[in-house]
């Protein structure tokens, strides 16, 4: 009987971005699907994951772009998240959004990491 | 058993606390006699009650009772000897918490624009950001942690929300785009400080002249001086600055040796030019640095101080012309700055005599009306100028007086530039071409000095006008005739200069210390109201015609008296019944609608009488029946 044929692994658009390894295929599979999902969109620029420290993880732009994003974003959002609990303990930051005149920034905070997405809404 | 309990027992010591002393009511076991207050000693009172022992502890029952006058001290007129009254008391005896009002100004801020130079940092210590793999290992470890996934999972739903929200309907879009802004006619005029830009220097000197940038409005010329003839101090430095609008703190540029008392003028093409207090006008070039870019010749100068300079309207940009109080105008071109094209002498006999000119102090040229230009003098007189004149007797076309000193700002109408507004001793007046003799509108004689005058560039009926004692008086006449819109009080010194930016929101003014204020005018000041332009036409041609009236006046009583004297009286009279034929037709008109008018205040009168006087009917028949008689008649009267 043969056995399963083996599941070649996924090829990334990115090389230096790990390929998907077989066996912990399932969650990590999730999340790439998610993400490209976000940035297949209709006005998606670019999204990037920055860690609670400001290093960016995932990126979908170039690098001197997302440093600056990941920097400046994070900054901002902490900001953001200790307005809000300053004026009520009881309250979180849930989203924040920023709307320029170019584009719409859309920042989902959580406990250790961020999700950016770069969003160019149709006017 | 009874006890008597005393406010004090012997033996014991009395209570130090006074209000021990007991004033309860106690149910009185049956006919107790009555406490009787003592006057032991001269401040004791003493209260004493009775109860019995059974009843201790008992629960107070409470009852009413009469009030009793326990004690009544009466006045001891007496006392009053060991006192002196004192009439008047100056003592307050207001029981309310003393309190004091008390102002605070912040010292002034200094600030500084600094930028920040971001650098990719966070990276733990072991981790190299500059080499790939370390990176790249570190991302992976990352991505394997689970907590890692679990958030990015739940991330991505809320952001996709988010993402399909804004696809599906623009939440920012401008809804209402067709509806005007509400107008805001019922707000008072207002203004308010922006900035203050103060001299730098230890030695104030006056803000002479103040001038806008002409692109973008964000840098400000001042020119600064000493007025007092040859008084300046030494050690006085004579740098005349240019101020960036963003920043009070510093100048931005120091144009040096610019001690001008006239406009730092900026140039459609070049940069700017001002002209000095010494009689040569120069020309910097804010490119090139702080220092003179070029400096015109003394011998083919002027030769005192320079008051007025104005750019002209010219193909090359590069021409100008300055006015100064030796009586002469003259025209200079920047490239050739050495020796003035062309020369003008302010003589209004028209001949050329330097001596008989009159000293000018201000300029005014409108670049529509190219070949025309006016010159304030120091005399009052306002000259009015042909430049395109074949000989230079014909350049002076007119004169206009009514001042009692020197003009200091003269300026057209932005919107009619027939009327022009002067602004000299006392008074600020609004003139027409048209009429010679006096101008058509002016303000009331104010208390001080009126040192600077312009007109809004955007409201054909605003103008402002600055005071020695240091206030801005904001003029709308088509608001309030007698008295400013809005009069500001800037600073306590004088006020010398005012410039007014393009877009008639920020008004400038320099004060004698040398302080520049900027201040914001409220939009209602600032923006064309409706109807405003014909109203304001109106009222100059109203005001025109009416001098006009009086112009033509003035003249017949002239000629009449001319007439008088040389015996000329029939001429006269011809000309006086046919000019006065329209007054009498007036006045007739005039004298008619009064007798109307008389008589039916009358009959309303007499209506009023008829009522209450019911018994002395005969009296009022006859005089109901005089009446009847005298309304026939004015009814007669009114229908012929």
């Amino acid at each position: 009987m043969g056995g399963r044929p083996s599941r070649s692994p996924a090829r990334s658009p990115l090389p230096h971005l790990r390929p998907i390894a077989p066996g912990l295929g399932e969650p990590q599979a999730e999340v790439e699907e998610t993400l490209k999902r976000i940035q297949s969109h209709k006005g998606v620029i670019g999204n990037m994951v920055v860690n609670a420290e400001g290093i960016p993880i995932r990126t979908t732009l170039d690098n001197s772009t997302t440093v600056q994003y990941a920097g400046l974003l994070h900054q901002l959002t902490t900001k953001a998240r200790s307005t809000v609990r300053d004026i009520d303990p009881q309250n979180d930051l849930t989203f924040l959004r920023i709307r320029s005149k170019k584009h719409e920034i859309m920042v989902a905070p959580d406990k250790e990491y961020l999700l950016i997405v770069i969003q160019n809404p149709c006017e | 058993m009874q006890m008597q309990l005393l406010d004090r027992f012997p033996g014991t010591p009395a209570p130090s606390n006074p209000r021990s002393r007991p004033m309860e009511t106690g149910r009185w076991p049956g006919g107790a006699p009555h406490p009787t207050p003592s006057l032991s000693s001269a401040m004791e009172i003493v209260y004493v009650y009775v109860k019995k022992r059974s009843e201790f502890g008992k629960q107070c029952n409470f009852s009413d009772r009469q009030a009793e006058l326990n004690i009544d001290i009466p006045p001891n007129p007496e006392l009053a000897e060991q006192f002196v009254e004192r009439n008047p008391v100056d003592t307050g005896v207001q029981c309310s918490v003393s309190m004091s009002e008390h102002e605070a100004n912040t010292e002034r801020f200094e600030m500084e624009t600094r930028g920040v130079n971001h650098v990719e940092g966070g990276w733990p210590k072991d981790v190299n950001p500059l080499e790939l793999e370390q990176t790249i290992r570190f991302r992976k470890k990352v991505e394997k942690d689970e907590n890692y996934i679990n958030a990015i999972m739940q991330l991505g739903s809320i952001m996709e929300h988010c993402i399909k929200q804004n696809n599906a309907i623009d939440i920012y879009q401008e809804y209402f785009d067709d509806e005007e802004a509400a107008e805001m006619m019922d707000e008072a005029p207002s203004a308010k400080t922006i900035n203050v830009f103060r001299d730098p220097q230890d030695i104030k000197r006056t803000a002479t002249h103040l001038s806008w940038h002409p692109d973008g409005n964000r840098k400000l010329a001042v020119a600064y001086s000493c007025l007092d003839f040859q008084r300046a101090p030494a050690g006085m430095s004579s740098d005349s600055y240019i101020w960036d609008l963003e920043n009070p703190n510093k100048p931005e540029l120091a144009l040096k040796e610019a001690a001008s008392l006239c406009p730092l003028l900026p140039t459609p093409v070049l940069p700017f030019t001002p002209s000095c207090y010494a009689p040569a006008p120069a020309c910097w070039d804010t490119r090139k640095g702080s220092l003179v870019a070029e400096l015109s010749t003394i011998e083919f100068s002027h030769r005192d101080p320079v008051y007025g300079t104005i750019w002209l309207q010219s193909k090359t940009g590069t021409e100008c012309f300055s006015a100064s109080t030796d009586g002469q105008v003259m025209w200079w071109d920047i490239r050739k700055i050495s020796e003035p094209t062309e020369v003008v002498v302010m003589d209004i006999t028209r001949k050329e005599q330097l001596e008989n000119a009159l000293g000018a102090i201000s300029l005014e040229f409108e670049s529509t009306l190219p070949t025309k230009f006016m010159v304030g003098t120091e005399q009052g007189i306002v000259i009015s100028c042909n430049r395109k004149a074949k000989t230079s007797a014909e350049k002076i076309v007119c004169t206009f007086s009514g001042h009692h000193g020197p003009i200091y700002a003269l300026q057209r109408n932005p919107f009619y530039p027939k009327n022009f507004l002067t602004v000299g001793d006392w008074t600020a007046r609004i003139w027409s071409e048209d009429s010679r003799e006096s101008s058509i509108m002016w303000t009331k004689y104010h208390m001080a000095y009126l040192t600077d005058g312009a007109w809004s560039p955007m409201r054909p009926a605003v103008f402002f006008t600055t005071k020695m004692d240091g206030t801005l008086d904001i003029w709308d006449f088509v608001l309030k005739q007698c008295d400013p819109a809005l009069s500001l009080k800037v600073c306590d010194e004088a006020l010398f200069c005012l410039r007014v930016q393009d877009n008639g929101c920020f008004i400038a003014c320099g004060s004698q210390l040398g302080t520049t204020t900027l201040l914001e005018v409220s939009q209602g000041l600032s923006t064309l109201q409706r109807n405003e332009k014909n109203i304001a036409s109106s009222m100059f041609e109203r005001e025109t015609r009416r001098e006009k009236i009086l112009e033509a006046r003035h003249r017949e009583m002239r000629l009449k008296e001319k007439g008088k004297a040389e015996g000329k009286d029939d001429d006269q009279r011809d000309e006086e019944l046919v000019s006065d034929l329209q007054a009498m037709v007036g006045a007739a008109e005039q004298e008619f609608f009064d007798i109307i008018y008389t008589e039916l205040k009358k009959k309303e009168a007499d209506a009023m009488k008829r009522k209450p006087k019911i018994q002395e009917r005969v009296a009022e028949d006859q005089e109901a029946e005089g009446d009847e008689d005298t309304l026939e008649a004015e009814g007669a009267e009114e229908e012929t």
